[in-house]
């Protein structure tokens, strides 16, 4: 069978502007809805959760709130309602180590199949040859879902500030403890864009797309772990204040505590601070350092503006290693 | 104007060069076959004419003049890689879609009604077709995009024999239509760029024939001028060393007490020795004798003038 059909001639000179990045966008949409659908029913089924347990959580500590808690003797259906509250606080703990992974999953998960899968079932040669050219192609294929990610991500974390408020309230926890301050404020979205940054680079440098996504969350986990260790205590000098609780009323993030004797040395060995917690009247104390809470919103936005550079510089590592990625 | 020009071009991957100071000007308009053993740098020069690798030293320019991979050139080439990578999960009309989402042209009338002539279903995902299927698929994708170069990187390789001469009919009805209806204007022609193994398919094909060996250019030119330029001698084996001190013989085959020697002639009335017999070779006879003597050359420009010396290719 010969094909007498052919297609029209080409007219030189017609046109030298470069595909519009609208279709880049609809060429990226096409091929992530896929993953996008995945990423949406598993993030609708988690928001459902937060959604009722929180509206569970709320109606606990509204039954909570109405008790006098400084009374000598506490009432029975208050009992009950403190019980019920200490039973929902053990699940929002829960839930929240849950929801530290989730920035990994939709970060590495989202990031590093993009220019992984493409490089590993050689379809990029396919991509790269068409008359958009494989930067414009690269930057559309990424841009699109690292704004989708990181604004669900914004979401999702208004969503749990929602969800644990009853506890920083009470106050139970602190939102300025590690395993909270990461899920709250920018910094959740923050954490998310770094993740998929970090995905796709993986992608782009390891080609394949299983091994990517393995390295992009174990990276993400370093990262944050290092960040919590070494890097967030240091935004600013911690304040130092006598005592254990570091300034009085508000829920500090609590740095380090240690004991001083009466000449003020160090007290080190552990059996003497035992001893002495029964003397405070020998000249012993207390220390401690701590980031008062009112610095929360200054942490959150130091955290948040340096993932952001990072992300931002990953990203464009990976558009460099695209255009300089030979086949 | 050149469709592909390569001048001194050369790529290494590691310590191993897959090409060396290649130089080449196919003209527009031709459909030029690229053959070699494996190995010899096809893929490789292939990907640098399409901008999907950068060389390391030299330049390649197509289209007249563009450099491989920029804009221009991209607007201007459609690639078919070998195994013609789609993506699988998309159906048919999603890729179309898609190729015409990433190009300034697509023609979607054609497309559709090429891929109905060929029976392949809009609606069936890209990895559910048959190889040859999948292999028009990418075909009708570069061909709607109206290039006026196709690149194809060994396009027959998975094809039966049915679906090898259905995919070259295509690509000659659009490089011959392309000619008609370019009314002889500047680069209104579609040129063919692809690399087989497949040499009787391409006696059929090809106007311009690039030979590769170990990253080098052993032979190119015109098909014509190729053909030509070369003759088989058949005469008694006894008198073979003799003839070969006086003729440039390319390559010699013993069968018996009879000798086929393939001499480079430089006109069509050269002298046949007594008891001899001359016949004109064939394309698939001359790229064979050429790929048996690795040490032999043929090529435009100075270098036509060297002698086959085995050694003058090999330094």
């Amino acid at each position: 069978m010969t094909t007498v059909n052919t297609p029209a001639p080409w007219r030189p000179g017609s046109s030298t502007r470069p595909v519009r990045w609208r279709r880049l966008g609809a060429v990226s949409w096409r091929q992530y809805r896929f993953s996008a659908a995945g990423a949406a029913v598993f993030l609708g089924v988690l928001a459902a959760y937060l959604l009722i347990m929180g509206l569970r959580i709320r109606s606990g500590y509204a039954s909570v709130g109405s008790c006098s808690l400084a009374a000598r003797h506490i009432p029975r259906t208050c009992q009950i309602a403190l019980m019920l509250f200490g039973g929902y606080h053990v699940w929002g703990e829960t839930t929240a180590a849950v929801m530290l992974t989730v920035p990994m999953l939709i970060g590495a998960f989202a990031g590093a199949p993009i220019l992984g899968r493409e490089l590993e079932t050689g379809t990029f040669r396919f991509a790269w040859t068409q008359g958009a050219g494989r930067t414009r192609w690269a930057l559309a294929r990424l841009a699109l879902p690292a704004v989708t990610v990181t604004a669900a991500a914004a979401a999702f974390s208004q969503l749990f500030g929602w969800f644990y408020y009853p506890f920083f309230a009470f106050p139970a926890d602190s939102a300025f403890s590690p395993q909270y301050f990461e899920l709250t404020g920018i910094a959740f979205a923050a954490w998310t864009l770094a993740a998929f940054a970090i995905g796709a680079l993986a992608g782009a440098g390891i080609r394949k797309v299983v091994p990517a996504i393995a390295a992009a969350m174990a990276v993400w986990a370093g990262l944050l772990l290092v960040t919590i260790l070494y890097l967030r205590p240091h935004y600013q000098a911690p304040l130092t204040a006598r005592g254990s609780q570091g300034a009085p009323g508000a829920a500090p993030w609590v740095i380090h505590q240690w004991w001083t004797g009466p000449n003020g040395q160090t007290v080190t060995s552990e059996n003497k601070i035992v001893a002495l917690l029964s003397h405070p009247e020998r000249g012993y104390a207390q220390w401690t350092t701590y980031q008062p809470e009112t610095r929360y919103w200054h942490f959150q936005f130091i955290e948040g503006g340096w993932l952001l550079v990072l992300s931002l510089l990953l990203l464009a590592v990976t558009i460099w290693l695209v255009r300089r990625r030979a086949a | 104007m050149n469709a592909i020009e390569a001048s001194g071009l050369s790529k290494r991957y590691g310590s191993t060069w897959a090409l060396r100071d290649f130089s080449v000007s196919v003209p527009a308009g031709q459909v030029a076959a690229l053959v070699g053993p494996n190995g010899a740098g096809k893929t490789t020069l292939l990907n640098l004419t399409v901008g999907l690798t950068t060389p390391t030293g030299g330049t390649v320019t197509v289209l007249g003049g563009q450099p491989a991979g920029s804009p221009g050139a991209l607007d201007g080439i459609a690639f078919v890689a070998q195994d013609a990578p789609l993506y699988k999960n998309l159906p048919v009309a999603d890729m179309l879609q898609l190729t015409s989402n990433l190009n300034r042209r697509f023609d979607h009338g054609y497309a559709r009604e090429r891929l109905s002539e060929l029976g392949i279903p809009l609606k069936r995902k890209a990895g559910k077709l048959s190889g040859g299927q999948q292999a028009q698929l990418a075909l009708t994708l570069a061909l709607a995009r109206r290039p006026r170069l196709l690149v194809l990187d060994e396009p027959l390789a998975n094809l039966d024999p049915l679906a090898r001469h259905d995919f070259m009919a295509a690509v000659l009805a659009a490089a011959a239509k392309r000619e008609v209806d370019g009314d002889g204007q500047a680069g209104g022609g579609m040129s063919v760029l692809l690399s087989s193994h497949v040499l009787a398919e391409l006696e059929r094909v090809a106007d311009y024939l690039i030979l590769l060996s170990g990253g080098r250019a052993q032979m190119a030119g015109e098909v014509d001028g190729l053909l030509a330029g070369h003759r088989v001698l058949t005469g008694p084996a006894a008198e073979a060393d003799l003839i070969a001190r006086q003729l440039p013989v390319v390559h010699t085959t013993r069968a018996q007490a009879q000798a086929h020697l393939l001499v480079r002639t430089s006109g069509p009335a050269e002298a046949v020795p007594p008891g001899w017999e001359t016949h004109p070779v064939g394309l698939e006879e001359l790229v064979l004798a050429y790929l048996r003597e690795p040490g032999a050359a043929a090529l435009p420009g100075p270098a036509r003038t060297r002698k086959p010396e085995p050694m003058e290719m090999s330094r």
